[in-house]
């Protein structure tokens, strides 16, 4: 559809252009709210995937959270004459960059996908609902462990930073 | 031309790029850290275009996955970057170089 | 006869040294007497059987008796036995080594009374016994080869006896070196026999060679490499230097091993392989010209030593070069035809084997009186004697008997043996012929020289002069006995050649050249230092550059370890292999070590320690495995 594609190609643009200014920037503030913009933008790309749900957890989670604790440490970690310099290693990563690019274009390209092209009809949260918690076929015991994953986390996390 | 899988999966492997070039290139910790996330968004955008287009709703659930360790792993990496800033005063990834020979 | 009797004839001796060695030493310090008991019970024993040994084979026809081969070691193809050879040969062999032995061990309690190394003494003797009789049995090359290392080893260890005086260490070491030398050729030409034959049997080896099958180019290599063993053992020239060192050893010792047994192994040796050396003329006649040409060189030399000891030593090396000259003329006799085969074989060995016999028997003689004047006198230089036959009328005139036998003089033993070897060399090789008959006249005068030097005039020395106790002297006697009749007990015949009649050998034109020319040596030697007509000192003096010559022996030993040992081999060789050592092996050796070192700094600076390089490298692995998957599959 029309709509569709022209939606994909602004926001493809849009979020290649914010991650290019997030690692080329020098001031890292900017950098950051790059970052989150570039997060917005792919949130919108989910939309034209038809992922409702992930795209509302991809602002929550993304832009919301993660993104200010980005900013938060960099408020806390300001070194005021450095910057984001670029390290030795710039060309041999730029290289390597673009070979690994070149690569999975290859791949995508002469790979023959099996696709089916209409678009999906029910909105996803059902779904995924029913996919994480239903008994047999479910992600039950994932879900519970990513609980506990994020207690850990958030106990290490409190463990490294606090005052002695 | 209409947008098929691929070009998802060729945006994908775009910002998987610029993700690794910032992973490797750039020497302030929190950028690193930055790149990393990028990298993770990639491969989140993969992984729901693969859903999308033979739908099996298990890839979105993934991505669920992918987001909550993300997050896990982003909290816990600042944690840590602010933590070695108190004691070194630093965050120059070209000084942490314990490990030299 | 049971061949357990002549393993026994082997193995008591040895027993003795076993028991010595490892009973005696340890546990009975205190009583050496019993060490000199166990070995005169062992050496009687086999000196006993060693006679029964003997009737045997003159019993027998063809005066051999066949023994059985017991097997030792199989390796595949390669069988090697132990067994005996007893003929003729042997048993006078055996005689010879059992009645010297004997004889020398009685000596010995005597002579060496008192000395600390008494017990270890009778243990080497034991062993060098032991060692001596096995070779002589032996009936394969191998396991000759065996004990003629172990007489060579006794032979050091007797040698260096006294090992705190440096001289005796070295000398010890100069015979086991020197001997060293044949020994190579001797195991290279058992190897090459081997080699080409594939068998080590002494028997088989002769009748291969009688026949013509082993011959040529192999059968002259293999037959020099046996003879240079026997030039080793019995010190023929250019291998003699080590015999006069080996004086320092104790005179008993010298009288045993460098005098009639060991130094008789080389002989015997030829004689055993006789007709493997008689089918090659080149062979044969390398053995003749080296014997003739030994035993006119050592007796030029005998004439001006001081030392008593030394005399002998090249008058013993001169008389081995003669029995060495019998075998050789009439092996070359036989390779060229002029005798047959048959005839030749018999007649060669009888003719160098009969002087062995009656050459061990004067000679231990000689040399065991010249134990006993410096077991009166303390030394042995002759320049500190003199006059001594008053003192020691029973050694004076052991001495002389055994000296007019050495000297050739009718009708003693050494002139029926030694008229053997000249009227072989005169009818086959006139040259080597005329260098013998010198020589008569060369031991004539060096050994009157010593005795008049020795018993007569005035004593000259310090010393408080007595004759030597009779355990000593009855050894001496008992040989004075055999020197005189050992020519006339018929031991030719036993080895199968026929022998002149008592006074039949007067007629004979070359026997009165002979005592002539012995006659005249010791007239001349009355007359310079008997009764001092001509004086010495002058002689030497108008004749100083001969005299330098010979009294420096030729300076071979300076040619020897000088220049030869010293700068050719270790400075020059020695040190080339040791540059080539330090600088090239250990080079390598550090080499590696060096170049795994920089390799290792080299390698390590990929350790950065930086995570972005490595997690670089991560990607660059991750890009290669996906670009090898593409491409491959």
């Amino acid at each position: 559809m029309m709509g569709l594609d022209i939606a994909f190609w602004v926001l493809a643009v849009v979020s290649v252009g914010a991650a290019l200014a997030v690692v080329l920037m020098r001031d890292i503030f900017r950098a950051a709210l790059f970052l989150m913009l570039c997060f917005l933008t792919v949130a919108g790309i989910y939309i034209t995937l038809s992922a409702d749900f992930l795209a509302g957890a991809q602002v929550l989670i993304y832009v919301g959270a993660i993104g200010v604790l980005i900013i938060f440490a960099i408020m806390l970690t300001r070194e005021s004459r450095r910057g984001s310099p670029s390290g030795r290693l710039r060309l041999p990563a730029l290289f390597i960059g673009l070979l690994f690019l070149v690569t999975m274009v290859f791949v995508v390209v002469s790979t023959d996908w099996h696709v089916i092209a209409e678009l999906p009809t029910e909105p996803t949260t059902t779904a995924i609902a029913q996919a994480l918690f239903s008994g047999e076929d479910g992600f039950v015991l994932a879900f519970e462990i990513a609980a506990a994953l994020l207690l850990a986390a958030i106990i290490g996390a409190i463990v490294l930073v606090r005052e002695k | 031309m209409s947008v098929g899988l691929e070009h998802f999966l060729i945006l994908s492997a775009v910002l998987f790029a610029i993700g690794l070039y910032g992973v490797l290139a750039k020497r302030n910790a929190v950028v690193i850290l930055m790149s990393i996330e990028i990298m993770l968004t990639a491969v989140n955008i993969a992984m729901v275009a693969f859903s999308r287009y033979s739908h099996i709703i298990s890839g979105q659930v993934f991505v669920i996955f992918i987001m909550v360790v993300a997050a896990a792993e982003a909290a816990v990496g600042l944690a840590l970057i602010i933590a070695i800033y108190r004691s070194r005063k630093t965050v120059d990834a070209e000084k942490f170089d314990l490990m030299k020979w | 006869m049971p061949s357990g009797v002549i393993f026994a004839i082997i193995l008591l001796p040895l027993f003795s040294f076993l028991i010595i060695s490892f009973i005696f030493r340890p546990f009975f310090n205190h009583r050496p007497q019993l060490s000199w008991y166990t070995t005169i019970g062992a050496i009687g024993t086999s000196l006993a059987l060693s006679i029964w040994t003997f009737i045997e084979v003159s019993a027998q026809e063809g005066h051999v008796l066949a023994m059985p081969d017991y097997e030792w070691l199989a390796i595949g193809d390669t069988v090697i036995n132990i067994g005996v050879t007893v003929d003729a040969l042997a048993a006078v062999m055996l005689i010879v080594v059992t009645v010297v032995s004997l004889m020398v061990q009685f000596y010995s309690r005597g002579y060496m009374h008192g000395d600390g190394g008494y017990i270890r003494y009778f243990a080497f003797m034991s062993l060098f016994t032991a060692s001596m009789l096995g070779l002589v049995l032996a009936d394969n090359l191998i396991f000759l080869f065996l004990f003629w290392e172990g007489v060579g080893l006794c032979s050091y260890l007797l040698i260096g006896f006294w090992f705190h005086k440096p001289e005796a260490a070295r000398a010890a070491m100069k015979a086991f070196v020197v001997t060293r030398l044949g020994d190579f050729g001797f195991l290279v030409a058992i190897l090459l026999l081997y080699a080409k034959t594939g068998t080590f049997d002494i028997g088989e080896l002769q009748h291969l060679a009688l026949a013509g099958t082993l011959g040529g180019a192999v059968l002259t290599w293999a037959a020099i490499g046996v003879f240079s063993g026997a030039m080793g053992k019995s010190a023929q020239f250019p291998l003699h230097t080590w015999l006069p060192d080996a004086m320092e050893g104790p005179t008993p010792v010298s009288a045993l091993i460098h005098a009639a047994t060991m130094v008789a192994a080389g002989v015997y040796l030829v004689a055993r392989m006789f007709p493997v050396f008689a089918s090659d003329a080149t062979a044969i006649t390398t053995v003749a010209v080296i014997g003739g040409f030994t035993a006119i060189f050592a007796a030029t030399m005998g004439l001006v030593m001081n030392d008593i000891k030394r005399v002998l030593a090249y008058s013993t090396i001169s008389q081995l070069g003669y029995m060495m000259l019998g075998l050789g003329v009439v092996g070359m006799a036989v390779a060229s035809g002029t005798i047959s085969t048959e005839h030749g074989l018999t007649l060669g060995v009888a003719v160098g084997i009969f002087h062995l016999f009656t050459h061990a028997f004067f000679k231990a003689l000689l040399f065991l009186g010249a134990g006993s004047v410096s077991h009166a006198t303390g030394t042995f230089d002759m320049r500190m004697m003199g006059g001594l036959r008053k003192a020691m009328p029973w050694t004076y005139l052991m001495f002389l008997i055994a000296s007019l036998s050495l000297a050739g003089i009718w009708p003693l033993a050494g002139f029926w043996s030694k008229e053997g070897i000249l009227a072989q060399a005169q009818d086959t090789a006139p040259i080597l012929f005329y260098l013998a008959i010198i020589t008569v006249f060369m031991t004539a005068f060096y050994m009157f020289r010593v005795i008049f030097l020795t018993f007569c005039g005035e004593y000259r020395g310090k010393a408080h002069l007595h004759e030597s106790p009779l355990v000593m002297l009855l050894p001496m006697g008992i040989l004075t006995i055999l020197a005189v009749i050992a020519g006339l007990i018929g031991v030719n015949e036993f080895l199968g050649e026929h022998s002149y009649g008592f006074f039949e050998a007067l007629t004979h034109p070359l026997a009165w050249a002979s005592l002539c020319l012995a006659g005249a040596g010791i007239f001349l030697a009355y007359a310079i230092y008997g009764a001092k007509w001509l004086s010495a000192a002058s002689l030497r003096q108008r004749f100083a550059p001969i005299y330098t010559l010979l009294s420096r022996k030729y300076w071979l030993d300076e040619l020897y370890e000088n220049l030869f040992l010293m700068r050719l081999m270790i400075n020059g060789i020695f040190g080339l292999f040791h540059w080539v050592d330090g600088h090239i092996v250990d080079g390598a050796v550090n080499g590696i070590a060096t170049v795994t070192v920089m390799g290792g700094s080299l390698i390590r600076r990929l350790e950065t320690g930086q995570l972005q390089a490595y997690g670089l490298a991560i990607f660059i692995g991750i890009i290669a495995i996906v670009a090898f998957l593409l491409i491959f599959s």
